[in-house]
């Protein structure tokens, strides 16, 4: 136990996610001793970041205005609707640069064991957007794990009443790796997703 | 996708240099999250009951199995003791449930009440009893070979029995007296003859008793002849009867999707 405030700081850091008591101590310790380092930025940009940020009024992206800039785009392709389960899977389709359309994030996937259930997710939000008939086609990009897969049950149920293209993210082999090391499960996923080869 | 599992697994620590190693058969019931890329998974096995461990690097695309250590996969699995949760070494799938389990939503929330109450029911102890209950329900499940909703009541009234709290559908509970008896009191243990039931208890009619009686023998052929309306009706007194017994309550048990799926239409 440190005195006082160190200790204070230490107890706030470790309450982190993915924080354990160590790193809290290796951070706190390098707020305090490092002389160049600008507490002063860091302490304003925690304000602002939970003044600022709120949730985007249209997908439920992480945004500093009403609405994100990937829905302000004027030159995204908004026939096309991709679903996600976090903010943070938006960054990782972005990096693709292989989308253009826009997003939708549920907040999460159904897992009824964790007394998640569609209603706690924004799916009534998919639909009002969907209603207005603009939209073509529904990508749904949730994770490829049991919830995900569930989740995305559950809306194509939901979406087949709506005449409308509903696609599924492949899985399968990851790009790079040894045919030799995938698991049966993967390997069974990709020999079910496999597609024709263009002459 | 399923494979033979190993005719008998190790059961006991080996010695490897100090850490004991053991090995077993068991049905991944839920995971957690933990830390950047691990996961904490809790499973029903064979021989040691439900254990509870810590698989490593589970959550990166590059791990070897974690596909194999989903909710509702039945796995042979290496692990090491640790100081509180044990540690996955290696996993082997035997049979591969959630793919087919997810296919089909009402199933899936089904399953998930299932688990949840193995999960329950098995604090601490070995059942060898449980854990061939839970994989049957599951291949039941998977195979779309009943409704969800009828595995499901199946599941919880026969796991509820081994765990202690057989109800009876037919003799009554409390003097034993031959039915049939239609006032049904869940605090009681199921029907009760007239002179001792309670004022205001619920009456039952024999289409749903005869079905309560089917789901917890396994008699098929009579629950799969059971119309909605006494499959609902049925599915509230198990509802009631299992959220009693089990005191915490099942939190997936509100979540359960009672709309017929293809697997329902099959089982029908």
């Amino acid at each position: 136990m440190y005195e006082g405030i160190v200790q204070e700081l230490i107890d706030e850091l470790g309450r982190l996610p993915g924080i354990g008591p160590k790193s809290a101590q290796r951070i706190a310790f390098h707020i305090v001793q490092t002389q160049n380092f600008d507490v002063q930025r860091l302490g304003k940009l925690l304000l602002e970041v939970r003044e600022k940020v709120r949730f985007c009024a249209d997908c439920g992206n992480v945004a500093d205005q009403e609405r994100c800039n990937i829905c302000r785009d004027p030159r995204r392709n908004r026939s096309l609707i991709c679903v996600v389960e976090e903010a943070k899977d938006v960054v990782a389709i972005e990096r693709t640069r292989e989308f253009r359309g826009l997003y939708h994030v549920l907040g999460g996937a159904i897992s009824p064991i964790d007394g998640v259930g569609p209603e706690d997710l924004r799916i009534r939000e998919l639909l009002q957007r969907l209603a207005d008939g603009s939209v073509e086609e529904v990508i749904i990009a949730t994770d490829p794990n049991l919830e995900g897969e569930a989740t995305a049950t559950y809306l194509s149920r939901l979406l087949r009443t709506m005449e409308m293209r509903v696609s599924r993210l492949a899985s399968g082999l990851p790009v790079g790796g040894d045919l030799e090391y995938a698991d049966e499960v993967t390997l069974g996923r990709a020999f079910e997703g496999r597609r024709l080869v263009e002459h | 996708m399923e494979r033979e599992a190993p005719a008998e697994p190790s059961t006991g620590a080996r010695d490897t240099g100090g850490v004991p190693v053991y090995r077993d058969e068991a049905v991944v019931l839920r995971t957690h999250k933990l830390g950047e890329a691990d996961r904490i998974v809790t499973m029903l096995s064979r021989q040691h009951g439900k254990i509870r461990a810590v698989a490593r690097g589970v959550r990166r695309t590059s791990s070897k199995f974690g596909a194999r250590l989903e909710p509702f996969m039945v796995v042979d699995v290496q692990l090491y003791e640790g100081r509180s949760l044990d540690v996955v070494t290696q996993a082997e799938s035997l049979a591969s449930y959630g793919a087919a389990i997810a296919s089909d939503y009402a199933a899936y929330t089904a399953a998930n009440v299932i688990v949840e109450t193995a999960d329950k029911l098995t604090e601490g102890e070995r059942s060898l009893q449980h854990y061939l209950l839970l994989l049957g329900a599951l291949r039941s499940l998977s195979r779309g070979e009943h409704g969800p909703g009828l595995t499901l009541d199946s599941y919880l009234l026969r796991a509820l029995s081994i765990a202690g709290w057989a109800p009876t559908f037919s003799d009554c509970a409390v003097t034993g007296a031959p039915g049939p008896h239609t006032a049904f009191v869940v605090q009681l243990g199921g029907v009760v003859a007239d002179p001792v039931a309670p004022p205001g208890s619920p009456r039952l009619a024999p289409a749903v008793l005869q079905l309560l009686g089917a789901l917890l023998e396994g008699d098929w052929a009579v629950a799969d002849a059971a119309d909605d309306r006494t499959r609902s009706q049925a599915s509230g007194v198990v509802a009631a009867y299992a959220q009693w017994h089990l005191e915490r309550g099942l939190r997936s048990l509100q979540h359960v999707d009672r709309t017929a799926g293809p697997s329902a239409a099959a089982g029908a």
